[in-house]
């Protein structure tokens, strides 16, 4: 459980350089505890620039980052100790893996905080279990492992060490449907669990709008839209113009109302289109 | 942080110095080399000086990138320096000390030759992309076929090697942030920890670097590379008129040089 406060951030990469480029500005952003963002944008949009901000890997240029409102830039330990509080899951994570045993890697970073050796046995179990790694694994080497299986060991790895906040950049990349569908449950029941904050950074709409409290669209390095999925979707022109778009449920409903099908409400996911077809077919066959 | 190394890298440009044949550039380096190893007197170095300070002009380097080249060599540069300040003899400064007039010059020129040297060389590779530079060194040792030395083989590994400096740097920067997300600690604690550190960074790296020569082998060979017998080029190399001016020029400069070691200035 951790809040976040993120005022005028401002990151330019390069700077003096012929190569300077302004990654983020003037980013205003208070993400309180518990809830699940969805981060959205096209690649290039400064989203990971952002998300590095968050845990400290990063040193803005100007503008200061409050986690639990502790400036996490003001000095070393704090800049230490909230590496633990935030973790932070890497797109393609299972490229870190390179300990002997799958449980030696996800005890890299109970290991890093300074636990006991029954503490960080338990926290190692735990993070196996919600990720779905069998204890079978765990003395077989990470890079034996399939491509699914490394990623859930390698978020294992992270949420081993509790932090209260989640941040995963493209968790779902390069995974097969029912790969990415088990990694979203994993991410749901982690919050569920523990009330954790979590981001999820994607470009994929249908993704994250199923399961996204709140949608933050970035472009250009600022941010665009800042809303729940419904307000966001509600933009659908806007949304394609830089590079978007509305989830294929959303499309289908817009696609429904220019035919004249009165369709109410707002449709992001699959089930609420369902319930709306639904509903209107009772009141079809009622009037009939 | 990693991003920062210039160290032979190529500045994309059209000035004269970048359209020039790379194997002309090379052979000038090579003359800009010989020139400078026969520079003995200030008037000789003066003249050197200029001459490199004209081509940075022509290939629009600016001096601030140039001097940036040299940071990594700063210690040996020092040390040079400070070595042939005590080690030379000659009249003292001051009557019993060992540092002497001729030290302090021998340093000044030592240090000066380095640092020319490495300027020189960096002028190359910033106006010359690693491609054309690794094409025109297989044409320029073309010869050594003959003698069944694998030229191509050797040049084709070379130009590979300096594509993936890039990629693999990234890699380390992206290795590096994601141990640190999960609480690894490279700045503190001796040597030893400090080595033992590094493990998770390089054994991910090293399986990494494996992986990508495999899929890179692969993507050869499924486009049917198979060495360099009968192979052609998209770009082909062509000596131009500036070439012969430029060499013309490299070929005064020697000249010059050697005027002067005669006359011993």
């Amino acid at each position: 459980m951790s809040e976040i406060k993120v005022s005028g951030l401002r990151h330019v990469y390069s700077a003096d350089t012929p190569f300077e480029k302004i990654a983020i500005d003037n980013v205003n952003v208070e993400i309180p505890h518990g809830q699940l963002v969805g981060l959205i944008g096209h690649t290039g949009s400064g989203k990971s620039t952002f998300i590095q901000h968050l845990n400290g890997l990063l040193v803005p240029s100007s503008g200061t980052v409050l986690v639990d409102s502790v400036n996490i830039n003001g000095d070393k330990a704090a800049a230490r100790d909230v590496r633990f509080k935030v973790g932070l899951v890497f797109q393609y994570p299972e490229y870190q893996l390179f300990e002997e045993t799958v449980y030696a890697d996800i005890a890299f970073g109970p290991k890093n905080m300074k636990l006991t050796e029954s503490e960080i046995d338990e926290r190692v179990r735990e993070a196996a279990a919600l990720v779905g790694v069998g204890e079978e694994l765990f003395e077989r080497s990470p890079l034996e492992l399939s491509g699914g299986q490394k990623r859930r060991v390698a978020i294992a790895g992270v949420i081993a060490m509790r932090p209260g906040v989640l941040i995963l950049d493209e968790p779902t990349a390069g995974l097969d449907p029912a790969g990415c569908q088990r990694i979203l449950e994993t991410i749901c029941d982690y919050r569920e669990k523990t009330g954790s904050t979590v981001v999820i950074v994607s470009h994929s709409m249908d993704d994250v709008a199923r399961i996204a409290d709140r949608l933050i669209v970035f472009n250009h390095g600022s941010i665009r839209f800042d809303g729940t999925p419904e307000e966001v979707f509600s933009n659908p022109k806007e949304l394609s113009d830089i590079g978007l778009s509305v989830p294929a449920p959303t499309q289908i409903a817009s696609a429904l109302r220019e035919q004249g099908v009165e369709i109410e409400g707002s449709v992001y996911t699959t089930e609420q289109l369902l319930a709306a077809l639904l509903k209107l077919k009772k009141e079809v066959g009622r009037n009939a | 942080m990693l991003k920062d190394i210039t160290l032979g890298q190529y500045f994309p440009g059209d000035t004269v110095a970048h359209r020039l044949d790379p194997r002309t550039k090379l052979l000038l380096v090579i003359i800009y080399i010989v020139g400078l190893f026969n520079a003995n007197g200030w008037a000789s170095y003066a003249f050197v000086i200029l001459i490199t300070a004209l081509s940075m002009a022509i290939s629009k380097i600016k001096p601030k990138s140039a001097l940036k080249g040299l940071k990594p060599l700063v210690i040996i540069i020092i040390l040079t320096a400070v070595l042939n300040i005590f080690y030379t003899g000659g009249t003292p400064i001051i009557e019993g000390w060992i540092i002497t007039w001729e030290g302090i010059a021998r340093a000044v020129m030592m240090s000066l030759r380095i640092i020319l040297l490495i300027v020189g060389t960096f002028m190359l590779t910033y106006t010359t992309s690693p491609i054309a530079l690794t094409d025109g060194l297989e044409i320029m040792l073309n010869p050594l076929k003959k003698i069944k030395i694998p030229v191509h083989e050797m040049s084709m590994m070379m130009s590979m090697a300096l594509r993936f400096i890039p990629t693999l740097i990234e890699e380390t920067d992206k290795i590096m942030s994601a141990q640190k997300a999960r609480g690894a600690d490279f700045d503190s604690g001796n040597l030893f920890q400090r080595a033992k550190a590094l493990l998770p960074i390089l054994v991910p790296l090293f399986v990494s670097a494996f992986r990508r020569a495999d899929e890179l082998a692969v993507a050869m060979e499924s486009r049917c590379y198979h060495g360099g017998k009968g192979r052609t080029r998209m770009k082909q190399l062509r000596m131009q008129g500036i070439d012969a001016w430029a060499l013309l020029l490299g070929a005064a400069f020697l000249a010059v040089i050697f005027v002067m070691k005669r006359f011993g200035l």
